[in-house]
């Protein structure tokens, strides 16, 4: 378990950064709004980064394995196949393919 | 949802509390949170569930919520907090993860909210929910209703990471690949990031930056990962920018100069 110092600092240094990205523009919003690299990156940013985040957790997860020390590559693919095709399929509601994926994925590790 | 705006003085939304009319403001601003917060609910229990199976006390969860109040971000600070991960990666995870909120600002009503503290706690608590909220909505805003419906979205999340931390206590046993929950998160929400064509661009970089930096440095590949990305888009601006000057240079007559100038016009659309 980490120690308090440690999480109090994450703690502190998230509420930082957090604050300043939401507060920041409310002060600067003129130049922000005008600057073209912040606006090109607002365009450019979200995808990628989002796209980062899902393939480092499942990658994360894999190598995690399921508890056995197996590692758990295809049960992974199988869960993110169902997650992106009941998103599309279904309307894009995200608990619903968040729930159904995550669901799949539980039952194969347990199962397998 | 409308004729209750009217009700209320544009000019002096504090003035009029415990009054009904901001009694109503205050209905319709936890009316408009609710349908967001169907799926924050969930979602909280589910962080709540995460933070005492990786083992961590249960407090992390309602004060990371108060800390970052940014659901995604608090599901990814989990896994790092586990294995010890250094400040300088989550404060860089937490700035680029986050750095999205920048752009809120720009049509956020934080004008009708007069009291400091208030504005504050406005800003603050200025999540994706309440901006997508806002955003979509052509009703008048007040600042009992926006207050409210930020002040539910808040109870929502930290009440259903209460209520997962006390799930988790009573389990048997945990929960076997309950944390795929948040790449499947990941995974809807790139879906949803990019449905036009010109983000393909950027979701090749960052399959680049991504592979690259597993090959390179396996250890802490998230954090090169999103440095890599961060600089492949500095130079993809920097090079867009090169060829619309050297095209203004050609004359504004020369075609390829007008296309890479529309190209831009486009991806700031």
């Amino acid at each position: 378990m980490p120690e308090t110092w440690y999480l109090v600092a994450v703690l502190a240094t998230v509420f930082a950064i957090t604050l300043a990205l939401r507060a920041l523009p409310f002060a600067a919003l003129k130049p922000l709004r005008e600057s073209e690299l912040v606006r090109t990156l607002s365009v450019w940013m979200p995808a990628g980064i989002l796209a980062i985040l899902a393939a480092s957790t499942l990658r994360g997860t894999i190598l995690a394995g399921n508890g056995d020390g197996h590692g758990v590559l295809l049960e992974g693919a199988i869960a993110v196949a169902v997650t992106v095709v009941v998103h599309l399929a279904f309307g894009r509601r995200t608990l619903l393919s968040v729930g159904l994926g995550t669901a799949t994925f539980v039952a194969l590790v347990n199962l397998s | 949802m409308t004729e209750l705006t009217h009700r209320v003085p544009a000019t002096a939304p504090e003035a009029t509390a415990a009054t009904p009319s901001t009694r109503s403001e205050v209905a319709a601003g936890i009316r408009a949170s609710l349908s967001a917060g169907l799926g924050m609910f969930p979602l909280g229990i589910a962080f709540g569930l995460l933070v005492v199976q990786a083992g961590l006390p249960w407090w992390v969860a309602p004060a990371l919520s108060l800390a970052a109040f940014a659901g995604s971000l608090e599901l990814l600070l989990v896994g790092m907090i586990v294995v010890a991960a250094p400040l300088v990666t989550i404060a860089l995870t937490t700035f680029l993860v986050n750095f999205r909120h920048v752009f809120y600002a720009f049509s956020f009503p934080i004008g009708v909210v007069r009291n400091p503290f208030a504005r504050a706690y406005s800003v603050y608590a200025l999540i994706d929910e309440a901006y997508a909220v806002t955003a979509a909505s052509t009703d008048r805003w007040s600042a009992p209703r926006l207050l409210s419906m930020q002040l539910a979205f808040q109870s929502y999340w930290v009440g259903g990471g209460l209520v997962g931390v006390l799930v988790a206590s009573m389990l048997p046993a945990p929960i076997e690949g309950l944390e795929f929950a948040l790449c499947a998160l990941f995974v809807t929400l790139t879906l949803d990031a990019c449905r036009k064509r010109e983000q393909v661009p950027s979701l090749v970089l960052a399959g680049l930056s991504f592979t690259a930096a597993v090959l390179l440095t396996p250890e802490s590949a998230l954090f090169v990962a999103l440095l890599f990305f961060l600089g492949a888009l500095l130079v993809r601006y920097t090079v867009q920018r090169m060829r619309v000057r050297a095209g203004a240079r050609l004359g504004s007559g020369s075609r390829s100069a007008a296309r890479s100038r529309a190209g831009i016009r486009r991806t700031r659309a």
